[in-house]
Parts: C-alpha cells; sequence; structure tokens
C-alpha cells in the first residue's frame, strides 16, 4: 500500500516535470504522457495527464480549466433575462436545456409559473435540444473507436432536430428563448407536423445505429466490460445523468422531482442498465433518445392552447432570497443555486454542471486501463468542454 | 557485371559491420546491422541462393532486427551513450587481444588455404540453375534427411528458450504485483 | 557466369538491346502504372467513402474531382519541411523512403497482363522478344513479396522512433509488433498456396488458375484466403487495424510530426500497399490476369486482343477488393492492440498452420496413394486434439492472470 503511494508521488512529480518540458522521457519505468489539452479524443481542452506502464495506465490525473469562461462570476454583472444567453453556452450541445433551470429558479424565487402552454413547450424544446446533444454522442462514439461512418449519420439527422429548434427559436444552437415566466413567442404554424415527422426519423436513426454500431462485434469487445463503475461508486463520486442509470441506480430527475414541466403529463420510461460498463453508458443514452422522441410526440399531440406568457412587470427584479432548481439535463444533473438580494441581476450563482462531476471519477476509473480504452471510457462517460469548464 | 556486384555487396557488408560497432547509438548501430544483412542477402543472389537470399531478408532483417529495433525503443536505451564510462575494467584489453587473435586466424586460414581459393570449380550445371525450384529442394532434401537432428534439435531448444524467458519474466511480473499492492 | 534473376525467356542469352529496352519500359511503365494506380486509389477511396457517408467528395479539381490527390501532392510539395528540434535527423529524413521503395517494389513481380489461356504461359511477343507482362519474375517470386512486406515495417517503426515524440512512439512500437506478428500468418496462408501449386514464381502461381474450379482460393479451400485477406488489412494498417495511426489515441501516430513532401512519401506508400496487396490477393488466389472461365466456357471480352484483355482482368479483380478495403474502413471501429494480438496469434496463426498441415496431409496421401477420407478424418482429428490442447492452455493462462491480477 505504502508503496503504491510513493509511486503515485513520483509519478505525480514526473508528470509535473513534464509540463515544463513535453519531452521523449521513456524509461522502463514507464512515460508521461499528456493527452491534450489539443488531442483529437479531448473533444476540447481537456487535459489527461497519464503515467504509462508500456500501454497500461498506472495513474491519471484530468486537468481542466483550460476553457474557463468565468460564467457563475459574469452572471453576477447581468440581469436576470440576460444570464440565458450566457448560460447557453454551458452545454453547447444541448443549450436550450441549460436555460430551462435557471428561468425555474427565478421564477420560483418570484413565486409565478409559466402557462401550460408554455410549460409544454418548454418540456419539448428541452426534449429536442437532448435529442440533438445525444444523437450527436451515438456518432461520435463510433469515431471514437475508429469508425468514421456513423457521425455523418449522426450530424444528418442531428440536422433535422437543429431546423426544428431553429423554426421555433430562431437559433440552431443557442435558442435564448426562455423567458421568465413563458417564452419569447408561440411556435410557428406547421411546426407541430414537423415535429413528428422529424422523431420519425430519429427513430430510424436510433435503428440504425443500434444495427450498425452496437451490433457491430468489434464495438462490443471495445467496450462491454471496460471501464466497469459499481453502483456505490457511481453514487460516491456524484455522478449522474445516463453515466449514474448505466451502473444500475434508477434515478431521473424528469421523473423524481415536481416542476412545472411536462414530464409528469406523459408515459415514458426511465432505462437503466445493470452492468455498469461503456456499453452500458452508451446503450442507455441511446434508449433515451428513443424515449425522448416519444415524449416529444405524446406532447405534440397533447398541447394545450393559451397564452405562452404570463404577466409579468418590465422590468424584472427578483425578490431577496435562495433558490435551487436542477433539471435531467442530456449530460445529468444540472441545477442553479440562485441568490438574489432584490436586485436586477442575481448577486451569486452556483452552476452544477454534469459533465464536471462525471468527469472526477476519471482518476479512479482510468486506473490500470490501456491506453485506447481511455478514449473510449472517456468518450462512454460523455463531457462536454463547456460543461466542464463553466 | 559479377565483380562488380560482388564489390558493391561486400562494401555493403563492411560499412554495416563497421557501423554497428562504431555507431554510438543502438538505433543506428542496428540499421547498420539490416545494411550488413541486405549484402549477404545480395552476395546470396550473385551465388543464384535466391531462396537463402529471401530467407535471409525475411528472418534476419524482417523479423530479428525488428524485435533488436522493438526492445531498444521499449526499453528506452536508445539514447547514445557515454562511452568513457567502462563498467567491466579488463573488457577493452581483452577485447582488443581477442580481436587481433580472430584477425590473425582469419589470415592464417586464407593464408593455408589460397591454392583452393584461386581453384574454379565446376559450378552449378546448367540443368540445375533452369530449374527454378532446385534450390528449395536440395536445401529441404539436406535439412530434412541428413541434418533432421541438428534441425530439431535447435527447434527444441529454441522453444526452450521461449519458455524459459517467459517462465522468468512471468514470475518477476507477479511478484512486482504482489509488491504493489 | 550467368546471371539467372528470372526465368523470364527475355533474360536467357546473351545481353542484347532490344531486351535492355524492353526491361527499361518495363520499369518506367510499372513506376508510372504505380504512381496514377495510387493517386485513382486516393482518389477511389475518397469517393466511395464520401458515397457511403451521405457527403459528396472531392469534386472540384478535375472531372469529379479526380485530380484532387494530384492537387494535393502539389500542395505537399510546396509546404515548409519541418523538421523536429529533438528528432534523429538522420534517420527522420531515411524513414519516408523506406516506406516508400519497398511499396513499389512488390509491384514488380506481380503478373499485370498477358494471354494465360491454353498453352500460352503469359509470354507476349514485344518487338520480336518474348517476354512477360511483369518487370521481373524471379523463381522465388512470392517470397520476395513477404521479403518486402517485412521490410516496409522499417519506415513505420523508425519515423515513429526518429520523430523524438511520444505519440509517433508509441505508434511505432505497435506497428512494429502489429506487424511481426501478421508476417506470421501471412507467410502460413502463402504457404498454402504455394503448397497447392507447387511454384513460388507469381507467373507459375497464375499459370496454374486455368479456370475458376482451379482457383486457389477455391484449391485451398478458402480458409487461406481469408486469412490473407486478414492479415493484410493488419500488414497495410487500414482499418480495422489502424493502431498504428489510431487518430483519437495516438493524434497522426507515427507520421504525426512529418510535413510537407515527406508525409505525402507516407501517405503514398500507404495507398500504393493497398493497391499491391490487392494485386496480391488477386494474383495468389484469383488468377491474377486469367479471364473468368468455367470448364472450357470462357468470359472472352471482344475486340481486345488476349494479351491486354489480361491487364483489364487484373484491373478488375483488383478494383473489387479496392473496395473492399474502403468498406471495411467505412464500416468497422477499431480493435485494441491486446484484442489485435489475441487474433493474430490466437485465431489467425494456429489457423493457417492446421489449414496448412491439413492440405499437406492430403498432399502426402495423394503421393502415397491412401484413401482421401481416412487422410482427412485423421488429420482433423489431430488437428482438433491440438486445438483442445491450445484452447486448455489458454484457459489456463488466462485464469492465472485474473490470479495474479495482471494483464499480460
Amino acid at each position: 500500500m505504502t508503496l503504491l503511494g510513493d509511486r503515485q508521488q513520483l509519478s505525480y512529480i514526473a508528470s509535473q516535470a513534464a509540463d515544463a518540458r513535453v519531452n521523449l522521457e521513456l524509461e522502463t519505468e514507464g512515460m508521461t504522457l499528456n493527452i491534450g489539452p489539443q488531442h483529437p479524443a479531448t473533444h476540447g481542452t481537456l487535459r489527461i495527464i497519464a503515467r504509462l506502464d508500456g500501454e497500461q495506465v498506472v495513474w491519471v490525473d484530468p486537468s481542466c480549466g483550460y476553457m474557463h469562461r468565468g460564467y457563475e462570476k459574469l452572471t453576477e454583472v447581468r440581469t436576470y433575462p440576460q444570464v440565458t444567453a450566457l448560460v447557453n453556452r454551458i452545454d453547447w450541445l444541448g443549450s436550450f436545456a441549460n436555460e430551462v433551470p435557471f428561468i425555474l429558479a427565478a421564477e420560483k424565487l418570484m413565486g409565478i409559473e409559466a402557462p401550460l402552454r408554455a410549460q409544454h413547450i418548454r418540456t419539448i424544446l428541452f426534449e429536442l435540444s437532448r435529442i440533438a446533444n445525444v444523437s450527436l454522442f451515438l456518432g461520435d462514439l463510433g469515431v471514437q473507436l475508429g469508425a468514421i461512418t456513423p457521425v455523418f449519420m449522426a450530424f444528418r439527422d442531428r440536422e433535422y432536430v437543429l431546423n426544428l429548434i431553429e423554426g421555433a427559436t430562431g437559433g440552431r444552437f443557442h435558442p435564448n428563448f426562455d423567458r421568465i415566466g413563458g417564452l419569447k413567442d408561440d411556435l410557428p404554424a406547421g411546426w407541430l407536423d414537423e415535429t413528428r415527422t422529424v422523431m420519425k426519423k430519429l427513430r430510424r436513426f436510433c435503428d440504425e445505429i443500434e444495427d450498425l454500431l452496437f451490433g457491430n462485434e468489434i464495438f462490443q469487445s471495445r467496450t462491454r466490460g471496460i471501464g466497469v463503475i459499481p453502483r456505490d461508486i457511481a453514487l460516491q463520486y456524484g455522478m449522474s445523468g445516463a453515466n449514474l442509470r448505466a451502473s444500475g441506480v434508477d434515478w431521473d430527475l424528469r421523473r423524481d422531482q415536481s416542476l412545472p414541466m411536462a414530464w409528469d403529463k406523459v408515459d415514458w420510461k426511465v432505462w437503466t442498465h445493470p452492468d455498469g460498463d461503456s456499453f452500458a453508458r452508451c446503450w442507455v443514452r441511446l434508449q433515451e433518445v428513443r424515449e425522448s422522441t416519444r415524449i416529444v410526440e405524446q406532447l405534440v399531440d397533447t398541447i394545450p392552447a393559451g397564452p405562452v406568457m404570463t404577466k409579468v412587470p418590465r422590468i424584472i427584479k427578483v425578490p431577496e432570497g435562495e433558490a435551487w432548481v436542477c433539471t435531467e439535463n442530456p449530460l445529468g444533473e444540472m441545477g442553479y443555486y440562485v441568490v438574489s438580494q432584490g436586485d436586477l441581476g442575481p448577486f451569486r450563482v452556483k452552476i452544477r454542471s454534469a459533465s464536471f462531476n462525471n468527469m472526477s471519477i476519471t482518476p479512479w476509473l482510468l486506473k490500470g486501463v490501456y491506453v485506447p480504452d481511455i478514449v473510449t471510457i472517456l468518450a462512454s462517460l460523455y463531457f462536454i468542454l463547456g460543461d466542464i469548464d463553466r | 557485371m559479377g565483380l562488380f556486384v560482388f564489390v558493391c555487396a561486400a562494401a555493403m557488408v563492411l560499412v554495416g559491420a563497421v557501423g554497428v560497432v562504431t555507431r554510438n547509438n543502438p538505433v543506428h548501430a542496428a540499421l547498420s546491422l539490416v545494411l550488413t544483412l541486405f549484402g549477404i542477402a545480395v552476395l546470396f543472389v550473385a551465388n543464384n541462393a535466391h531462396f537463402l537470399a529471401a530467407v535471409q531478408v525475411i528472418v534476419y532483417a524482417g523479423a530479428i532486427v525488428v524485435l533488436f529495433l522493438f526492445v531498444i525503443m521499449l526499453l528506452g536505451v536508445d539514447q547514445a551513450e557515454d562511452l568513457s564510462l567502462e563498467p567491466l575494467t579488463v573488457q577493452r584489453p581483452l577485447a582488443l587481444v581477442v580481436s587481433i587473435g580472430v584477425t590473425g586466424v582469419i589470415i592464417a586460414a586464407v593464408l593455408k588455404s589460397q591454392d583452393a581459393l584461386f581453384a574454379r570449380g565446376t559450378g552449378i550445371d546448367s540443368a540445375t540453375l533452369q530449374d527454378a525450384d532446385a534450390n528449395i529442394r536440395q536445401l529441404s532434401r539436406s535439412i530434412f534427411t541428413d541434418y533432421v537432428f541438428a534441425f530439431e534439435v535447435t527447434s527444441v531448444l529454441l522453444l526452450i528458450a521461449v519458455v524459459g524467458t517467459v517462465v522468468m519474466s512471468r514470475r518477476q511480473h507477479g511478484q512486482h504485483v504482489e509488491e504493489s499492492v | 557466369m550467368m546471371y539467372n534473376f528470372a526465368i523470364d525467356p527475355l533474360l536467357t542469352g546473351k545481353v542484347l538491346w532490344t531486351p535492355l529496352l524492353i526491361v527499361l519500359l518495363k520499369v518506367v511503365v510499372v513506376f508510372a502504372v504505380g504512381l496514377v494506380a495510387t493517386m485513382l486509389m486516393v482518389w477511389f477511396e475518397r469517393k466511395v467513402i464520401a458515397g457511403m457517408q451521405n457527403r459528396i467528395g472531392p469534386n472540384k479539381a478535375g472531372p469529379f474531382g479526380i485530380l484532387q490527390t494530384l492537387a494535393d501532392g502539389i500542395k505537399l510539395f510546396f509546404k515548409e519541411d519541418l523538421i523536429p528540434e529533438r528528432s534523429d535527423r538522420f534517420v527522420f529524413k531515411l524513414a519516408p523512403y523506406l516506406a516508400f521503395v519497398p511499396a513499389f517494389l512488390t509491384f514488380a513481380i506481380i503478373p499485370l497482363g498477358g494471354d494465360f489461356r491454353g498453352d500460352n504461359d503469359g509470354l507476349v511477343t514485344w518487338f520480336g522478344q518474348q517476354t512477360r507482362v511483369q518487370l521481373a519474375d524471379p523463381p522465388i517470386g512470392i517470397l520476395f513479396a513477404l521479403a518486402i512486406s517485412s521490410i516496409a515495417i522499417y519506415g513505420i517503426m523508425l519515423a515513429g522512433w526518429s520523430s523524438g515524440s511520444k505519440y509517433p512512439l508509441l505508434g511505432s512500437v505497435r506497428a512494429s509488433a502489429q506487424m511481426v506478428s501478421y508476417e506470421a500468418a501471412l507467410g502460413l496462408s502463402v504457404a498454402a498456396v504455394v503448397l497447392v501449386s507447387g511454384t513460388l514464381s507469381t507467373s507459375g502461381i497464375v499459370a496454374r488458375q486455368s479456370s475458376l474450379g482451379n482457383w486457389n482460393v477455391i484449391v485451398t479451400g478458402i480458409v487461406p484466403f481469408f486469412i490473407f485477406m486478414i492479415a493484410a488489412t493488419a500488414e497495410l494498417n487500414r482499418p480495422p487495424f489502424d493502431l498504428v495511426e489510431a487518430e483519437q489515441e495516438l493524434v497522426g501516430g507515427f507520421n504525426t510530426e512529418y510535413a510537407s513532401l515527406r508525409f505525402a512519401l507516407f501517405y503514398l506508400a500507404e495507398f500504393m500497399n493497398t493497391v499491391t496487396m490487392s494485386a496480391l490477393i488477386v494474383t495468389l488466389f484469383f488468377g491474377g490476369p486469367q479471364p473468368i472461365s468455367v470448364g472450357s466456357l470462357t468470359v472472352d471480352i471482344p475486340i481486345i486482343g488476349n494479351a491486354f484483355e489480361g491487364t483489364i482482368w487484373l484491373l478488375l479483380k483488383v478494383l473489387v477488393f479496392l473496395y473492399i478495403y474502403v468498406w471495411f474502413r467505412a464500416t468497422l471501429p477499431r480493435f485494441r492492440y491486446d484484442q489485435l494480438m489475441d487474433l493474430g496469434w490466437k485465431v489467425l496463426i494456429p489457423a493457417s498452420l492446421g489449414w496448412f498441415i491439413l492440405l499437406a496431409a492430403q498432399r502426402v496421401g495423394q503421393d502415397a496413394g491412401w484413401d482421401r477420407y481416412v487422410v482427412t478424418i485423421a488429420t482433423v482429428l489431430i488437428l482438433l486434439v491440438c486445438y483442445s490442447l491450445l484452447a486448455l492452455a489458454q484457459r489456463t493462462s488466462e485464469n492465472e492472470r485474473k490470479r495474479d491480477g495482471v494483464m499480460f
């Protein structure tokens, strides 16, 4: 036990030395490999310092913060309606979902609730951003494993979803559509019909991915039994979202808490997987896209008529108080702790983003795996850099 | 033409051989070894021993030196070594004595048998030359008849070496793990 | 002293001007064909893979973007030539050539055409000289190809090492282990072909595959073909065995630090190797330039002369395999390093060895006049015993590894 500690210390010192000079220092003991911040597998600027013995990882340290934009601080100098434009950029692939919990927190402090139609549309857009986000994950998964075709299919079908989001909100990536007390606009004409057809396309995409990628022998051998996270470890590290459900924890904030959203009005299922390996994480996400298409279809059919905005003052001042609202975002639990002192803008906002916590397991999880498995496991944990470095 | 090929190949062999001993960097030394092996392969071809030439390249250049390089790279001994350090104090004088001795023996052997060197044999008859597979047939016949015992013993020896290496390295690995847990 | 490098009738007898010129012409043509084929292969791959991925692919340079490779080549030619400071300069400069030259050398022994029908034996008459439509036909033909493919490792290995950087080093260490392991399976499946053809010369191997039933893929019983195909894919470092340049893991693999023309040489060598390997597969298993014929019925392309027709047949067959390679790339995820080694050592090598023994036993039985079925059954039984021993050994070692908690 003590030896391992020494070894850890030694490798830490060595990796610190490697910071200054990224060079070839191959000894029989192993070498320090800096994966990132610029590396094709890190989806951006995550840096993984890995100490290798041959191709086996002895010790690993994820180093984040290369893309930190200081959103928590920036919110303090913005008014409430301005904040949504910022938080859009946290998880940039599912941006609408970032706006919702913040708006809900503000509404909670003000003691108002959006009209029923707005709640439905919010939920639809929330699920659409989930589909856009996770379908790209499903395609990207193939690329991380060396199969380049799925990502093009993912881009093709995500385009339909982005078109929907664009049609409703005017923005493809960063809608900035959610308002305190409701939504900016109502849906355009014909949007609901188009959504129905797109959902059918997305389900076909899921079937394709399941056939082409999940059914592939090499894919299975690369992901099954790799990066296993047991149930209790997952809970200890504060994992959330599909990563937690893949470890067999039946936990979904959409179902488990009551928010002024429309999830409780439709019939859907929370998928879990007992294995906890990379395959389970990917599989759970695949099922979630399917469930999301079902949710959207049902909501589209049952969407009530009415206004999309309640009465709110022209200049929004949030009364003094503190509120915590979290939702089940595409990447996992995302929440905002908003402290208000009755001003135009929040006094302090703490953003709990899913990827940051999900990444925290990597030092434990990557110990003892092979270099290629680093890539698979990171891909299956599914993080987005903006969601780690806020 | 024959002389030209011989001179070129012999130059390759010699340059390579000198390189193996004189280069400081082990990778460069290994590359020089490849040059030598190629030269020998060319000499084989020049003597119509095509099969041996191919085997020379496949086995020595293609497998053995690649494994040398593999080990050099994996163990990270690929930096040039400081030659002023001497781990064994007597090795250099000893090497000098041995090399002078070997040179003497070779020169003596050449002088002793110089008559035979200038004697021209009958060479290979044209029927054998025309037959493309004569080489292989001859070679396999001698390996599997006259020298079958030596051949099999060599293969068993190699097998024992492989098994021994695996056993020794595995035990070390196991201990290593026990220590570190 | 007479030099019998080839059994090509062109080269027997005294050195004359016409044969010399023909050989020179062949060298130039083979080199040019190699380059053009590579250029078209790059375009073909990009276009086909684009079609498989809902993209358009290159479409600007020339008709259908066919000149895209040329444009890329010119661009690379004018790029700055970078040599990393930590690199071993001499080896760094040498490595691209070590990769590039073997890629072309293998092309020399592939029969590129000629009429193998009847008793023609692939000979054509050019300028009053009888010759073969292949650059060289050494008596050890196919061994030459194996030798060259084992040399091809050096380029990749040294490129990775000399870059003085970690990702290329990891790539080259993987490359050397991978190629050495798959060489064995490759060689054993070639041995099966040599066994049934009874010759090492490539033209001889082609000449014996006169009809569809005589194609080596059927005569050797399809297994060596599959093993050769898999091992060849691994030799080529193409997906799903492209661990050497696994982009997501090793950035660019062994050629990460290369730029400009040196990178172009690696790129060219890779695609050249794909073309050569496809041609080799066709030569070994699918009759090379032989037309497709069943019994006495031969599919003949009208108008074109028989000698040139061989080239067309070869081209068509090679195209099929090139397409398959592109298809692999578009479809399959990558193996992990240890899975690749497992596949090579625990599946391919025992399978090819076993199949080779089966074929050899058949051959011996045929010569000695033993009953064919008895021989087959006996061999299969022996092989089954051997296989179960092997499986037992593997299971024991796996259990031991599990107990020790080590991965190797």
